[in-house]
């Protein structure tokens, strides 16, 4: 079957969106993009855009590969899509609310109670804990597929610290230096104030005894990282500090930093650091990437932690699969964006089905993430798939599976010209007193001929994304 | 507002920059006289080495005191965590740690010097090429230098990391004299042998003032113009006294921004303030490598006070 190809669908010729990329890629002179797209790559590499790839000594400052032929969406597929984002994001904070409150959904058996209670993303710590200003995850991206004209659905939810934001920002900078002529032709919608808007996202939802302008800071776990990039990259944006667990002690009921002139007040912190490393005396006590005593500080509402603890329960791959049915419970209406039909291999009749049709799905691990420990059937061998299926019997509960759909494709550039690769599209949504989406996203792209794994870890790489100001 | 380890990051990052194109500048210094004088080539290299603090790490490592061994060792030896490329890896894992406080031409010119240094210096240099490889990380660091100076702002920043520069620099400089302080003593014969005249022109060459001495002091080579060129100088960029003068600039800034003094300030001063009083012959008959070492030691203190006034750890 082949896929739905954004650009140049087979059937219909060029979709509407690209037609002025088009006229003006037919312009250029081969050699001379050839020659950009090296340019890229030096840009990147100067500034020292690279992410570390774990298990890979040797080269353990690589970039991501980037395709200079922008992923375009018109303004009439952006604004369906932020609908549904939308309404996708308030029933996760509804969700994570009710779940450390009085979990009325468990209640009412849309969900069941064993799937959040005896999940290791579900934190006790936080049951009766009401975040500053009421918001649990601040900062979502939502990876979403594609599959035709009409059809968008959403892959996985990223409701703990969602990564690769620099590389929209950057993505958008590099393609305004290699063509700044594209710029002026084609309307884009800007995306380069994401971080004064994730400042000002942060700064609505400071702790109420916060007097004055709060003190922001971005919290990493350090250098060796394989997203520090970005971490200082969005510190630096924001115009906040970026500090480490070594900087920070509780100090008279706050947090504080250590400053050259002594310890100063923190309010509102954009942690990058995972839940498990954040209080050595709360959570793993072996931990030196986190500051010791602030769940107490945060129980006391003296400090805003941006996303809150525990929000991992709301994007965990088992709770994926109720999304529908959550959506619906918070807002009262049917999910705008699908999500891609899932089977819980816990449930005995999912787990036959599965192991019948294993050639055919792609099958996760429920707390995977970054593309590792999955199968994708029909690219797997026999042997492989054998393999699986018996990690598959030993612990069902540990895996979903789904279909493997043809994700719909978008061209890059290669030697031989344009050729369609797989894509999907991860928007990056703010929410505190209101919720914004910034009009772009990440579209990451399969570079391989026919593969499916975007991840960048797994050699995925990234394209600009345009939102057509139309 | 700075953190007090973004404050050590920039000034451990300048410390290694400083000394990454001081281990250059004494290989060229080694490598001349090595040329120049092939008898007592392995004593040369061996002062090299004493002036790099690195002499008894190579003498667990090899025997022979060459060129190919002594400038391997300290242009691109990274079990050596002075040498050029150890120190310019730790200059530029600083700068990734303190990367929200530079300019992007600052990093970037950091990054670069890291890149061409680590595909330059990857394979042992040929010593047809060690010209050209010393050139290329005088240059290098030079890049960085301009576009520091070039781009950023005067703040406290720039004051912490001045204070690493000139800290580092001053105990180089130091260094490179007590090493040889013996060939500056006064002698019973008041014109310099030609070996003398080698050795004087070695050290100037260390700091490279080997050009500039002639301007200010004419063209003979006298012991104590060296030093006092050395110590004294008030515009010669590698003196003694010339360090102190920006030490204590930047340390007065920062205490004026804050409104607080610290034991480091004292510190700066004293030295500051001996370094003027003194002249040359005080120095001598004081004794040149009694001076030397109580100037060392200071200098080191100065450091350590700078990292504990300002909370670096």
């Amino acid at each position: 079957m082949a896929a739905f190809d954004e650009m140049l669908p087979e059937v219909s010729g060029l979709r509407r969106p690209y037609e002025a990329y088009d006229r003006w890629l037919k312009e250029q002179d081969p050699a001379r993009l050839t020659e950009k797209m090296q340019d890229a790559e030096r840009v990147f590499r100067k500034t020292g855009i690279t992410f570390a790839v774990y298990g890979e000594q040797e080269a353990s400052e690589r970039l991501i590969p980037f395709d200079i032929v922008p992923r375009i969406l018109s303004g009439q597929e952006w604004r369906r899509l932020t609908q549904g984002i939308e309404q996708r994001v308030q029933a996760l904070n509804a969700f994570l609310d009710d779940i450390y409150h009085r979990q009325e959904i468990l209640r009412a058996g849309r969900v069941p109670k064993d799937l959040v209670a005896k999940n290791e993303a579900f934190l006790p710590e936080m049951i009766g804990v009401r975040p500053p200003a009421g918001v649990y995850t601040h900062i979502i991206g939502v990876d979403i597929v594609r599959i035709s004209e009409n059809e968008f659905y959403v892959l996985e939810d990223n409701a703990r610290t969602p990564s690769g934001v620099s590389y929209m920002l950057e993505n958008r900078e590099t393609m305004m230096q290699l063509f700044p002529e594209l710029f002026q032709k084609i309307k884009v919608r800007p995306v380069e104030n994401y971080p004064q808007l994730l400042r000002q996202s942060l700064a609505a939802v400071r702790p109420q005894s916060t007097k004055g302008a709060p003190t922001i800071a971005v919290l990493t776990p350090g250098s060796y990282n394989s997203a520090y990039f970005e971490h200082a990259f969005l510190a630096d944006q924001m115009g906040v500090q970026l500090v480490e667990g070594q900087d920070l002690r509780v100090v008279d009921g706050h947090v504080a930093m250590r400053t050259t002139e002594g310890y100063k007040q923190i309010d509102v912190l954009y942690r990058r650091v995972d839940d498990a490393f954040l209080d050595p005396l709360t959570f793993r006590p072996d931990s030196a990437l986190g500051v010791p005593g602030i769940m107490d500080v945060y129980r006391a509402g003296n400090i805003t932690i941006a996303n809150a603890p525990g929000t991992g329960i709301a994007d965990d791959k088992a709770i994926y699969s109720y999304m529908p049915e959550i959506v619906e419970f918070y807002t009262g209406r049917k999910a705008i964006l699908g999500n891609i039909p899932t089977w819980r291999c816990s449930e005995p009749d999912s787990l036959k089905y599965v192991l019948e049709h294993i050639h055919e799905l792609v099958i996760k691990e429920v707390h995977g993430s970054g593309g590792y420990g999955m199968l994708v059937g029909p690219a797997a061998t026999k042997k492989e798939c054998q393999e699986f299926a018996k990690k598959l019997q030993a612990k069902p509960s540990n895996y979903i599976a789904q279909p493997t759909l043809a994700l719909s494709t978008c061209p890059i550039l290669t030697e031989k010209g344009l050729s369609p690769r797989h894509v999907d599209l991860r928007p990056y949504v703010l929410v505190s007193d209101r919720i914004q989406i910034v009009p772009g996203g990440l579209t990451r792209v399969a570079l391989k001929e026919g593969s499916l794994v975007v991840n960048s870890s797994q050699g995925g790489g990234t394209k600009d994304t345009w939102v057509l100001d139309d | 507002m700075l953190l007090g380890r973004t404050a050590n990051g920039l000034y451990w990052m300048n410390r290694y920059i400083e000394r990454a194109e001081n281990m250059a500048r004494l290989v060229d210094a080694g490598l001349r006289m090595a040329l120049t004088r092939t008898q007592s080539a392995s004593e040369e290299w061996n002062s090299v080495l004493l002036s790099a603090g690195s002499d008894v790490a190579f003498s667990q490592k090899y025997q022979d005191y060459t060129a190919a061994n002594v400038s391997d060792f300290l242009l691109r030896d990274t079990s050596n965590p002075s040498s050029t490329m150890s120190s310019i890896e730790t200059a530029r894992n600083n700068a990734r740690m303190v990367r929200t406080a530079l300019t992007r031409e600052t990093w970037e010119s950091i990054n670069e010097a890291w890149m061409s240094l680590k595909r330059m210096l990857a394979r042992p240099i040929d010593e047809r090429d060690l010209p050209t490889v010393l050139d290329a990380i005088k240059r290098e660091t030079a890049l960085i230098r301009g576009s520091f100076y070039g781009t950023m702002l005067r703040n406290e920043i720039f004051d912490f990391s001045q204070l690493g520069t000139y800290v580092e620099r001053a105990d180089n400089t130091a260094r490179i004299l007590d090493v040889k302080y013996y060939v500056l003593l006064p002698s019973l014969s008041w014109v310099g042998s030609t070996l003398d005249n080698y050795q004087w022109e070695s050290i100037l060459r260390s700091v490279s003032a080997h050009r500039s001495y002639r301007w200010v002091y004419e063209a003979d080579y006298k012991p104590t113009n060296i030093a006092d060129y050395l110590i004294l100088n008030v515009r010669m960029p590698r003196s003694l006294t010339f360090c102190y003068r920006f030490l204590g600039e930047h340390l007065k800034f920062l205490a004026d921004d804050y409104g607080e003094r610290h034991a480091c300030h004292g510190t700066a001063e004293r030295t500051q303030a001996m370094l003027k009083r003194g002249s040359i012959k005080d120095i001598f008959d004081h004794g040149l490598h009694e001076f030397l070492a109580e100037f060392i030691r200071d200098n080191t203190r100065l450091g350590d006070e700078i990292a504990q006034d300002y909370r670096f750890y």
